[in-house]
């Protein structure tokens, strides 16, 4: 396969990925927020093709909660439906992809703690997660870069003072600062408010580690031939960052970027145990991974592992695009 | 080779000799051992315990953590003693009291001819000794509260040998209760130190063992930082079983450190530990699906004595400029919004979705496992959001064109809830909450905190609006509560340091709870103490949410396991448990 048609495949899966998140509220049968009570940790719907006549081919939705034990009756599946009212585009919806008749419950991944919908749940959590690992990562690898490349770039005292101030911040016990932070700022966030937080202090935490190795790469640039000789020429150091130093960080920027996101989406987890973190009814993966703390709920119910799964295919993909946009990358230098 | 090999048989010969439990002493005739009814049991083995953390102290006049006073449980011995299976008090190292008709003295008859875990007899002097150091103001023991009645200690005198009289300056109902778990020190061992000043740096954990000396079933054996704690058996111990064994059965007493319950309860599974009390409702039923009864004993003892509520910030926030949790207390402040959101919460969910449905729905502050103070009258509000609706109209309060609760100002009713991260029970009643109370229109957040975060705005600074708690599963006794109930109690969690009662019930609240201490009959005092939760529950400090069921598990080769509601659960019997072997466990199946 040719470099840039291997490019298109991951990109387009990703793309579809990322859009089923977008459309979420339109592939949401239940608003997630939204507690079905009587059927706490009920497992994913068994389809069934055998409805109250005899076969039937469109599929049947059975449910069973695991919590009481008690299985609820079989309802059919019907596409298009209308439901519950949600934004998208700045309008205001109710058609959904797909539903069963009230007082039928379709639970396509299962339902959490409070009976509510997994599925609704991960897709509007995505939107959430994905937007702040997605932003985070990219605010602390601009940071990585600029502070990077001028490090390894001018080298000497300028150096010096850069990486002393990044292990500085390593360095630096988190847990307080974080304790701190909330303890600073007011307890009522609005939801943008929180999710502005989260990304500034995932991303602002988060660029001392890659901006050591995008040093790195910079400070073995600098020495390369065709860069001494473009010096040589005459060439100024803005014109030798943006033709030479820069492309040389690609490759490192996005493998850092396929680990980062991931990486960032968990973090968020850890950030609402602070308080900090998207906090109830909203979903986020974070806040579903959380209630796999519970060693009980790990072990009982698989289908809350939903989230962590979504996430394993979400590194993946960009896994695989960041590799492949290497390769494209490594082929065209040649 | 040889002489290699006879030194690892000696090594192991003295390792068998000095790891060995000492066998208990025969019953000697002139001492007056208690005997126990309970069925007798095999002596040997050793049973394992997980705890949540380190011990702190083994000294019990300093340890202030539940952990400490646990691991001291095993080593230490109180005059009178509350039974946490029957929730009354009975005889200890006191075998009989007396109290004079107008309540101020208690005459306690001592045990004769019973030793310490040295070996060193136990006389009236070891009690008065225990009790200077007690009401000592230098020592300032967390328990010295409790022997202070109106600023004055409680008097111990010497009458002979092994009479002793505890004198108090106005009467106290159930003043024997407060003998329970005051540990009664070695005047031998610590009377030298303590007039050196040196008391508070006695029994820390690196105390070497034969210095810690008790009255309890067992004594130190050994510590093992960042590991375990063993104790072995007291040869001394001043209990023995129906047919005169000396008690306890147990060779070895293990504590372990397992961190959080998850963490215990996989040591459990694994079978690493014998015993594990306070499990979640999750856990509990984890365990149950795992085995059954073949596997596990597993009990569910019904409701606990703790109370989770909502608790709004009623304090009086004067100078410490908080503007706006200060315009939302005019709503707190109001009975109506109180009552409403009270109706508005489905307190059955809670039960059924954060405990699993083992647990208690709760209107008022005394849960039904508190079997001789609950108030069995007290009105159980329905739930029902119309009658919420209602309450908030009458208050003056309405809504607006996105259904959103809106107060006479036309200010948005929306408020925060502090909750710990830690305890994810709570943080699932904070979100049901949540979802209730979004039914009335009000928008409420949850915010997820650290503990010792959350305290400090509780307690210090209060700077929140509303929050989750729980509080109780201690002693019973109304008297255990003073502190919450009583308008300048240290726990009087929804208004702080008050110096006289804000409100008309407050006052009354007070009154009552004093009077209630005074009064020796416990009819009169539960007639009182009824008339408490009525005030309570009609003016809604704190909006009572549920209370969880206390669950424990044992190997089935656990034998006398009678846990009990009252801490500490399992191992309050420690005295009478043993572990059944081969032949008698095949018969208990």
């Amino acid at each position: 396969m040719r470099p840039r048609s291997a490019i298109l495949l991951p990109a387009a899966l990703l793309a579809l990925w990322h859009l089923a998140f977008f459309c979420a509220g339109f592939l949401s049968p239940y608003d997630p927020a939204e507690q079905a009570r009587e059927l706490p940790y009920s497992a994913p719907a068994r389809w069934q093709f055998r409805g109250p006549e005899g076969f039937h081919l469109r599929p049947y939705s059975c449910a069973v909660s695991a919590a009481t034990e008690q299985p609820v009756p079989c309802y059919p599946l019907h596409f298009f439906v209308h439901g519950w009212q949600y934004r998208f585009l700045g309008l205001k919806w109710n058609l959904h992809l797909f539903g069963v008749p009230s007082p039928g419950r379709i639970a396509v991944l299962g339902t959490d703690a409070y009976g509510r919908d997994l599925w609704s749940r991960l897709l509007f959590g995505g939107r959430i997660s994905l937007a702040i690992g997605l932003l985070a990562t990219l605010a602390s690898l601009v940071l990585a870069t600029l502070i990077g490349t001028v490090s390894g770039y001018y080298g000497k005292w300028t150096d010096e003072l850069l990486m002393g101030g990044a292990e500085l911040f390593l360095v630096v016990p988190w847990l307080y600062f974080l304790l701190a932070l909330r303890a600073m700022l007011p307890l009522h966030l609005s939801a943008s408010a929180t999710f502005l937080l989260v990304v500034g202090v995932i991303g602002s935490l988060g660029w001392a580690r890659p901006m050591r190795l995008i040093r790195g790469v910079v400070l073995s640039a600098r020495e390369r031939n065709y860069v001494l000789a473009a010096r040589g020429f005459g060439a100024s150091d803005t014109y030798l960052l943006r033709r030479h130093i820069a492309p040389s960080t690609a490759g490192v920027l996005l493998t850092q970027a396929a680990l980062l996101v991931p990486q960032f989406v968990a973090a968020e987890a850890a950030l609402s145990f602070f308080g900090l973190g998207i906090s109830e009814p909203v979903p986020s993966w974070g806040n579903m991974l959380a209630a796999l703390q519970q060693y009980s709920v790990l072990v009982s119910y698989w289908w809350m592992l939903a989230p962590a799964i979504a996430l394993v295919v979400t590194s993946v993909m960009y896994c695989w695009l960041a590799e492949a946009l290497q390769r494209s990358l490594k082929s065209s230098s040649i | 080779m040889r002489r290699l090999a006879r030194l690892c048989l000696l090594v192991q010969l003295l390792a068998v000799f000095c790891l060995a439990a000492p066998s208990p002493d025969p019953l000697q005739p002139k001492e007056e051992v208690q005997l126990c009814k309970e069925n007798a049991g095999q002596y040997g083995g050793r049973l394992v315990v997980g705890l949540r953390a380190e011990p702190k102290t083994l000294n019990p006049v300093t340890a202030e953590d539940a952990v400490s006073r646990e691991v001291i449980g095993g080593l230490m011995a109180d005059l009178v003693h509350i039974n946490r299976s029957t929730q009354q008090s009975e005889p200890a190292l006191a075998k009989s009291w007396k109290v004079s008709p107008d309540g101020l003295n208690y005459t306690l008859k001592l045990r004769r001819g019973i030793r310490f875990s040295d070996g060193q007899p136990f006389d009236a002097d070891d009690v008065v000794f225990s009790f200077a150091v007690y009401t000592d103001e230098k020592i300032d023991s967390p328990q010295r509260d409790l022997l202070i009645l109106d600023g004055k200690p409680i008097q111990v005198s010497k009458l002979n040998q092994y009479t002793v009289r505890f004198t108090l300056s106005r009467p106290y109902a159930a003043a024997e209760r407060i003998f329970d778990s005051l540990a009664i020190l070695p005047r031998h061992i610590l009377e030298k130190p303590y007039h050196d000043g040196q008391f508070l740096q006695q029994w820390s954990l690196n105390a070497p063992a034969s210095q810690i000396v008790g009255l309890g079933p067992f004594r130190l054996k050994q510590y093992l930082p960042g590991q375990r704690v063993v104790l072995e058996r007291n040869p001394y111990y001043w209990k023995a079983d129906s047919a005169k064994h000396r008690l306890p059965y147990l060779d070895e007493l293990v504590f372990v450190f397992a961190g959080n319950e998850d963490a215990r309860l996989m040591q459990f599974e694994a079978g690493e530990t014998d015993v594990v009390n306070r499990l979640s409702a999750q856990n509990y039923s984890l365990l149950s699906r795992q085995g059954g009864p073949s596997a596990f004993q597993l009990e569910d003892l019904g409701p606990s004595t703790e109370y989770n509520f909502l608790l709004f910030n009623l304090n009086d926030l004067g100078s410490s400029h908080l503007p706006e949790v200060e315009r939302k207390q005019v709503w707190f402040r109001d009975l109506q919004f109180r009552q409403a959101v009270s109706a508005a919460i489905d307190r059955d969910a809670i039960v059924r979705l954060a405990y699993g449905g083992r647990g208690a729905p709760l209107w008022g502050n005394v849960s039904p496992g508190n079997k001789l103070w609950v108030d069995a009258n007290i009105p159980h509000s329905q739930h029902s959001l119309d009658a919420a609706r209602q309450l908030l109209k009458s208050a003056g309060f309405s809504w607006n064109g996105n259904g959103a609760l809106v107060d006479p100002n036309w200010q948005l009713v929306e408020f925060s809830i502090i909750v710990a991260s830690s305890n994810s029970q709570r943080m699932q009643m904070a979100t049901l909450v949540q979802d209730d109370l979004s039914k009335l229109g009000m928008q409420v957040s949850v915010v997820p905190m650290e503990f010792r975060a959350l305290l400090e705005r509780v307690f210090q600074n209060h700077n929140y609006e509303a929050s989750i708690l729980g509080l109780g599963g201690g002693d019973a006794d109304p008297n255990a509560e003073m502190n919450v109930w009583v308008s300048n109690g240290s726990t009087h969690l929804w208004h702080l340091g008050q110096a006289h009662p804000t409100t008309s019930w407050e006052a009354e609240i007070d009154r009552l709870m004093n009077q209630q201490m005074l009064t020796l009959n416990y009819k009169r005092r539960k007639r009182l103490f009824d008339q408490v939760q009525q005030i309570i529950s009609a003016n809604l400090p704190l909006v009572f949410l549920a209370t969880p069921d206390v669950l424990v598990a044992a190997k089935p080769a656990v034998g006398n396991f009678h846990p009990a509601v009252l801490e500490p659960t399992t191992l309050w019997n420690v005295d009478q448990l043993y572990l059944r072997r081969g032949a008698e466990m095949a018969r208990s199946r």
